[in-house]
C-alpha cells in the first residue's frame, strides 16, 4: 500500500482544503470521528473505499501534510448532555466559545479542546426514583435546577432497563459522579447527569401528535395571520436586508418555549455578537428571568471553518432533542440554512460528487427533510407531551425563490414567512408578505385562539380578505389613480393602509410594541375591523369617505399599538368605545343632514 | 525581494520541472514533505522567483496556484521550491505611509518594513464571544449615509456600485471627512486595490496626499496590469497588516477594499482552471465561504481599543444587485450602499440610491445618547415617504402629473426635494449630523403632518416645520 512509511498506523495521504484522505483506515467506519495530524484536528469520515477514508475536518488544514498521523476514535460525532447547556455558546461541534477564549484568546486556535460542560462544577441533584423502582429508557430519574427558568430533568439512558440498585442521596454531585446504579439484563448500569449521543441520529420518542397549540410568538402577522405551531416546522425565506436576522432574532425572544436553541450557521459574527449581549439583559415576559436562562447558543459564523457549519444544524437539533425528552417545549431557530446547504454543496464538490440543481448535491431534499423531521409534537418516552418547533431562515440568492433550497424547504414545511424586498425598502418590518406567505397551522391553532376571542377566525378572515381586495384595487390605482374609485373601494384602501401600518409593522426596538400579548392582538385587530365595519355601514348610507378619515380618534387607532401597552388593555377599551362614540356621532350627524337636504 | 519576505531556511529540497502547467496553476509530482496552502517559490527560466501556494496536495503530486502568472513557464525548465510554511507578511507600524504591491512587498523603492512579527495572511476567526458589538456612531458628512444609513466604528459597509459611477469620489469622500462625534482620534487608512486601473490608484493616492492622510495611510496596490491571481492574496495582505494596526496598535483602522469584483473574477479563473464544480454563473460554490473569510476580519474585540472598519467596492456587472458578486457579499455585510445611475445622471451627488441602501448596524449607533433622540424615526420616516414617492411617480408615468391628487403632488415635491437638498451635496461638504437631521426635518415638513407616521406626536412637535417652507418650494416649481 501507499501509506507513508514514517507512521505505523492511518495516516494522511491527500489534503485538499476541510477534505483530507487517509490510508490505513480499513477498520474506520462511516461518520466515525478521527483526530487528523499532530495538532489532533477534529474530523469525520465520510466515505471509505478500500482502505482509504475520506475525512472532513472540521478545522483549518494549513500546513497539513501527507505522511501525517490519524487517530481513529470508534465513536460517531457526538454531543455531551446535562446540566450546564443552558445559557451556553458552543460552536458548530460543541466546543464552549466562552472556554476557547480563556485558552486561546480572541483568534480562535486550531486544535483546540475544551469540554462542553464543566465537570468539575456541582449540581444540586434530586433523585426522583426510590431503590427497587423498575425503570426504562427515558424516564426520568431525578431533577436539577440547572437556571431559574428550567428545572433539568436527568433522564435514564437508552437502552437501559432495568430495577434501581441503588440511588444516590439528595446533594451535590459533579456530572460524572455515579448517581445510581440500575441492574438489567445485561449487568449493573451506572448512572450519571452526563450521557452523549450521536448527533446525526434522533433521539427516539414514544408517539408523534397533531400539532395544536399556537407557538406565541408576540408578532402580530405571524401569531394572528400565519400562526406557528408547537412542534411545527417553518421557513423565513428573504433575500439579503429583508429582516431574516430580525425576526429570527425576534421568534427566539419572545417565543413562550420554555428552551430556545439558536443555531447561527454561516452567518456574521456581529449578529451572534449582539444576540450574546442582548438576552442576558432581556426579560422573558412571563417569569420577568433574563431570556439568556432558557437559551442555547450555536454560533458558527461564516468565516469558521465550513465543515463545522455542515454539523451545527445537528448539534443544535440533538440538543433541541434532548429538553425535549424532559417533556418540554422547545424552539429551534436556525439562521440560515441556505448556508448549511451551501456548505453540504461546497463539501460535495470538494468530495467530488456529481451535482444536481445549481451545484447542490442530489441529496440535499432528503437532508431537509431528516432535519425538519427531527421537529414534531410528541409523547416522550416517560409519557409527557413536549415538542420541538423548527424555524429555518432561507437566504435565497437575489431573493428568488424558486431556487433549489426555498423550494425544497417548501417541501418539508407547513408555515412560511415570505420576506419581501419591496416591503424591507419601505422599512415596513417585519416585512413578511401578507400574500406570499401562509401557515397550515391556522386550522390547528383556532381552537386555542377562540378560547381567548370567540370572533378570532371571523377577524383574522376579514383581515386577510381585506388585504387581498387592496391588493387587487392598487392594480386598478397604478393604472388610473385613487381618485376615479368609489368611496367604498377607497375606504377599503384606506382600512388597508391602518392595518399595515397600525397592526402588520412592529417595530423590533419600541419598548412596548416589540412584544404584542395575544390578548392585544386580538384588541388591535378589533379596533381597526371596527372602524372598517362602521365605516362601510356609514359610506354605504352616502356618509362621503372624507369624514370617517378625518374622525379626530382616527390617529389614536394607528399609534394604538405602541400607545398602550400588554398591560393596558382597559385604557384600549376606552379608545374602542370613543371610537364607537364618534362613529354614532358621525352617523347621527349625517342622518340629520340627510333630514336638512332632503 | 520576495525572500525577504519568506526568510525561511531553505530546505534544500528543489524541485526541477512540472507535470502540468494550465491557466494559473502548476502540477509538481512526487513531492515529499509539502503541506497544504504552504508558499512555494517558482523560479522561471531566467531564474527570477514567482510566489505560489499549494491547492492541493497528495504523496504524488502538489498543485500549485502560481499568484503572478505562469507566462513564460515551462514543464522541463521550471524550478519549485517549498518554504516550509504558509503564507506570512512581516507587519510593523512603520508599514504607514508605504506602498506595497499585491503581495506585500514594496513597491516605492523603500527597503522592506522590518520586523520579526511574521502573520499568517489567511488570519484567524474571531471568536464571536470576544467580538465587541460596533455602536459607535461614525460621522461621514455624507446626509445620505449619516441620516439614514449610519456608518459605526467596526462594520463592514460595502458600496455597491456600477461602472461609470462616482464610487471612488463616494468612498474617498467617506475616507476624508470620517470622524467620530466625541474624539477627535484620525482613521489610520488602509488601502487594498485589486484589479483597478492605474489612473483609479493614482487618484486615491493624491486624495490621501491633499488631505494629509498619506503619513496615516497603508497601500497595497494590485493593479489592472498585475497577474490576476495576486489578488487573491491582496486584499488578506491588507487585512492582517489591518489587525496588526488595530489589535495590537490599538488604533481605529478604516480598510478600503477596491474592487472585490475583480477579486472574485480572480477566484472564478482558478475554480475554472482546477477543474471544479461550477455553483452561479461559474463562480466557485465555495464563493460565499470565501468572501466570508475577507469581510468577517473586521469588528472589534474584546482586550483592544482598537477596531476595523470595512468599506469594500464593488461594481455590479450590469448594474445587477443580483448578481452573485453583490448578492453574497449582502449576505455577510453589515448591510450596503448603494449607487444609483438614475441619480447620477439626474446631477445628484452622492447617487446613494434612498431604498436599497441599509445599514444594519445603524439602529444600535443613534438616536438618544449617540446622536439625536430624532435620529431613528427621522429616518424610518424619510423611508417610507421615499418609498411612497417612487409609488407616485410610478403612477404619474401612467395618469400624467396632473391627473394626481394633492396630496399626491405634494409627495412629489417632497421626493425632489429629498433628492435636492438632503441627498445632494458638495463634493467637499462636510455636513455634521445635526445639519442633516435639520435637513431631513425640512423636506420631511413639507409632507401634511397627519403623513408622519412613523415618528411620535411629541417629535412632530417638536421639530415640525410650519408649512411655510413647502408652499414656497410649490411657487418656484
Amino acid at each position: 500500500m501507499n501509506a507513508s512509511p514514517k507512521a505505523a498506523g492511518p495516516t494522511v495521504v491527500r489534503i485538499s482544503g476541510p477534505i483530507v484522505t487517509a490510508a490505513g483506515m480499513r477498520s474506520a467506519a462511516m461518520y466515525e470521528v478521527v483526530h487528523v495530524g499532530a495538532a489532533g484536528l477534529v474530523g469525520e469520515v465520510v466515505r471509505i473505499v478500500g482502505d482509504r477514508a475520506t475525512i472532513q475536518v472540521y478545522e483549518d488544514t494549513t500546513m497539513l501534510k501527507p505522511g501525517a498521523p490519524v487517530r481513529c476514535t470508534g465513536a460517531p460525532l457526538s454531543v455531551w448532555l446535562g446540566p450546564g447547556l443552558i445559557g451556553n455558546i458552543y460552536d458548530g461541534i460543541q466546543r464552549p466559545l466562552p472556554g476557547i477564549q480563556k485558552r486561546s484568546g480572541a483568534w480562535i486556535q486550531r486544535g483546540e479542546k475544551v469540554d462542553p460542560l464543566d465537570l468539575t462544577k456541582r449540581w444540586t441533584f434530586a433523585p426522583v426514583m426510590r431503590c427497587g423502582d423498575t425503570v426504562r429508557a427515558g424516564q426520568v430519574f431525578g431533577e436539577v435546577q440547572e437556571t431559574e427558568l428550567v428545572r433539568h430533568r436527568v433522564l435514564i439512558p437508552s437502552q437501559v432497563a432495568g430495577k434501581v440498585k441503588s440511588v444516590a442521596a439528595p446533594g451535590d454531585y459533579t456530572l460524572r459522579d455515579t448517581l445510581a446504579v440500575i441492574e438489567t439484563p445485561g449487568g449493573d448500569r451506572e448512572i450519571t447527569m452526563l450521557q452523549r449521543w450521536p448527533v446525526r441520529e434522533s433521539r427516539p420518542i414514544r408517539e408523534r401528535w397533531r400539532v395544536s397549540l399556537p407557538l406565541i410568538t408576540g408578532q402580530r402577522v405571524i401569531d394572528t395571520f400565519f400562526p406557528m405551531g408547537k412542534g411545527g416546522a417553518g421557513a423565513i425565506p428573504g433575500g439579503f436586508g429583508t429582516g431574516k436576522t430580525i425576526t429570527q432574532h425576534q421568534l427566539a425572544k419572545w417565543s413562550d418555549a420554555e428552551i430556545i436553541v439558536f443555531i447561527g450557521c454561516g452567518e456574521r459574527g456581529n449578529e451572534m455578537t449582539s444576540v450574546l449581549r442582548e438576552f442576558p439583559e432581556l426579560k422573558d415576559p412571563r417569569s420577568g428571568r433574563p431570556l439568556m436562562e432558557r437559551t442555547i447558543l450555536i454560533a458558527n459564523t461564516s468565516n469558521m471553518p465550513v465543515a463545522a457549519r455542515e454539523v451545527s444544524i445537528y448539534t443544535g437539533i440533538t440538543l433541541a432533542e434532548y429538553y425535549r425528552d424532559q417533556g418540554l417545549n422547545v424552539a429551534v431557530f436556525a439562521d440560515s440554512t441556505s448556508r448549511w446547504a451551501e456548505a453540504l454543496r461546497e463539501l460535495a464538490a470538494r468530495l467530488e460528487e456529481m451535482p444536481a440543481e445549481e451545484g447542490f448535491p442530489a441529496t440535499l431534499a432528503t437532508r431537509l427533510a431528516q432535519f425538519y423531521e427531527r421537529g414534531g409534537a410528541v409523547t416522550t418516552l416517560a409519557g409527557q407531551p413536549a415538542s420541538v418547533t423548527i424555524v429555518g431562515a432561507v437566504s435565497p440568492p437575489g431573493g428568488d425563490f424558486s431556487e433549489p433550497v426555498t423550494q425544497h424547504t417548501r417541501r418539508f414545511i407547513r408555515c412560511f414567512w415570505a420576506l419581501d424586498t419591496e416591503l424591507a425598502n419601505a422599512r415596513h418590518y417585519p416585512a413578511i408578505h401578507w400574500l406570499q406567505s401562509y401557515s397550515e397551522y391556522a386550522e390547528n391553532v383556532a381552537a386555542w385562539w377562540e378560547k381567548q376571542a370567540p370572533d378570532w377566525s371571523e377577524l383574522r378572515t376579514e383581515a386577510l380578505t381585506l388585504l387581498q381586495r387592496e391588493e387587487r384595487l392598487q392594480q386598478v390605482v397604478r393604472l388610473v389613480g385613487p381618485d376615479v374609485l368609489p368611496d367604498s373601494q377607497r375606504l377599503i384602501l384606506f382600512i388597508a393602509e391602518i392595518l399595515k401600518d397600525g397592526f402588520l409593522a412592529q417595530s423590533a426596538f419600541h419598548e412596548k410594541d416589540t412584544f404584542c400579548a395575544p390578548e392585544r392582538q386580538v384588541a388591535l385587530l378589533r379596533l381597526i375591523l371596527t372602524l372598517y365595519r362602521r365605516g362601510r355601514d356609514l359610506v354605504e348610507a352616502g356618509v362621503p369617505l372624507g369624514r370617517v378619515r378625518e374622525l379626530p380618534c382616527v390617529p389614536a387607532v394607528l399609534h394604538a399599538k405602541e400607545t398602550f401597552g400588554n398591560d393596558e388593555l382597559p385604557l384600549l377599551a376606552e379608545l374602542d368605545q370613543r371610537l364607537r362614540d364618534e362613529l354614532d356621532a358621525l352617523a347621527k350627524q349625517s342622518a340629520r343632514e340627510g333630514r336638512q337636504d332632503g | 525581494m520576495a525572500e525577504l519576505h519568506f526568510s525561511v531556511q531553505d530546505r534544500g529540497l528543489q524541485y526541477v520541472g512540472a507535470a502540468r502547467i494550465d491557466g494559473p496553476l502548476v502540477v509538481v509530482e512526487r513531492v515529499r514533505d509539502v503541506g497544504f496552502d504552504e508558499v512555494v517559490e517558482i523560479l522561471d527560466p531566467e531564474g527570477r522567483p514567482r510566489v505560489g501556494r499549494v491547492l492541493d496536495v497528495s504523496e504524488e503530486q502538489a498543485v500549485i496556484q502560481v499568484l503572478e502568472g505562469t507566462t513564460g513557464l515551462s514543464n522541463e525548465s521550471l524550478r519549485a521550491r517549498f518554504l516550509g510554511e504558509s503564507f506570512r507578511l512581516p507587519v510593523s507600524r512603520q508599514m504607514l505611509g508605504r506602498v506595497f504591491d499585491g503581495l506585500g512587498r514594496p513597491a516605492d523603492g523603500g527597503p522592506p518594513p522590518l520586523s520579526a512579527d511574521l502573520r499568517d495572511v489567511n488570519g484567524r476567526p474571531i471568536n464571536p464571544n470576544a467580538r465587541r458589538y460596533p455602536r459607535e456612531f461614525i460621522q461621514t458628512g455624507l446626509s445620505a449615509i449619516d441620516g439614514m444609513n449610519a456608518l459605526v466604528r467596526g462594520q463592514k459597509l460595502p458600496m455597491f456600485s456600477g461602472n461609470g459611477l462616482p464610487h471612488d469620489r463616494v468612498s474617498a469622500q467617506i475616507v476624508r471627512q470620517a470622524c467620530l462625534l466625541e474624539e477627535q482620534t484620525e482613521f489610520s487608512i488602509v488601502f487594498a486595490a485589486m484589479g483597478v486601473k492605474h489612473e483609479v490608484a493614482d487618484f486615491f493616492i493624491r486624495n490621501f496626499e491633499d488631505s494629509g492622510a498619506l503619513a496615516r495611510t497603508m497601500m497595497f496596490l494590485c493593479l489592472a496590469d498585475a497577474p490576476s491571481v495576486e489578488r487573491l492574496l491582496t486584499p488578506r495582505v491588507a487585512l492582517t497588516a489591518a489587525e496588526h494596526l488595530a489589535f495590537d496598535c490599538g488604533q481605529h483602522v478604516l480598510v478600503l477594499l477596491t474592487d472585490m469584483t475583480n477579486y472574485c473574477e480572480s477566484l472564478r479563473e482558478v475554480g475554472t482552471a482546477r477543474g471544479e464544480i461550477p455553483g452561479r454563473k461559474g463562480y466557485p460554490g465555495y464563493l460565499y465561504s470565501d468572501l466570508a473569510s475577507i469581510y468577517e476580519r473586521a469588528g472589534r474585540i474584546e482586550g483592544s481599543s482598537g477596531s476595523i472598519t470595512q468599506v469594500a467596492i464593488l461594481t455590479m456587472p450590469a448594474d445587477d444587485i443580483s448578481h452573485p458578486v453583490p448578492d453574497l457579499t449582502g449576505y455577510i455585510t453589515e448591510g450596503q450602499i448603494v449607487l444609483d445611475r438614475e441619480l447620477f445622471q439626474r446631477g445628484i451627488y452622492p447617487p446613494i440610491a434612498g431604498l436599497p441602501s441599509l445599514s444594519r448596524l445603524m439602529k444600535d449607533g443613534v438616536g438618544k445618547g449617540f446622536t439625536r433622540d430624532d435620529h431613528p424615526a427621522l429616518a424610518s420616516q424619510l423611508f417610507a415617504g421615499y418609498a411612497y414617492v417612487k409609488k407616485v411617480r410610478a403612477l404619474a408615468d401612467v395618469i400624467g402629473e396632473e391627473e394626481l391628487n394633492a396630496l399626491d403632488k405634494r409627495y412629489l415635491q417632497f421626493g425632489e426635494a429629498f433628492e435636492r437638498r438632503f441627498l445632494n451635496q458638495g463634493e467637499y461638504e462636510n455636513r455634521s449630523i445635526e445639519t442633516t437631521l435639520e435637513l431631513g426635518w425640512d423636506v420631511l415638513s413639507m409632507l401634511p403632518r397627519d403623513e408622519l407616521h412613523r415618528v411620535s406626536d411629541a417629535l412632530v412637535e417638536q421639530h415640525y416645520r410650519t408649512p411655510v417652507a413647502p408652499a414656497a418650494d410649490a411657487q418656484t416649481k
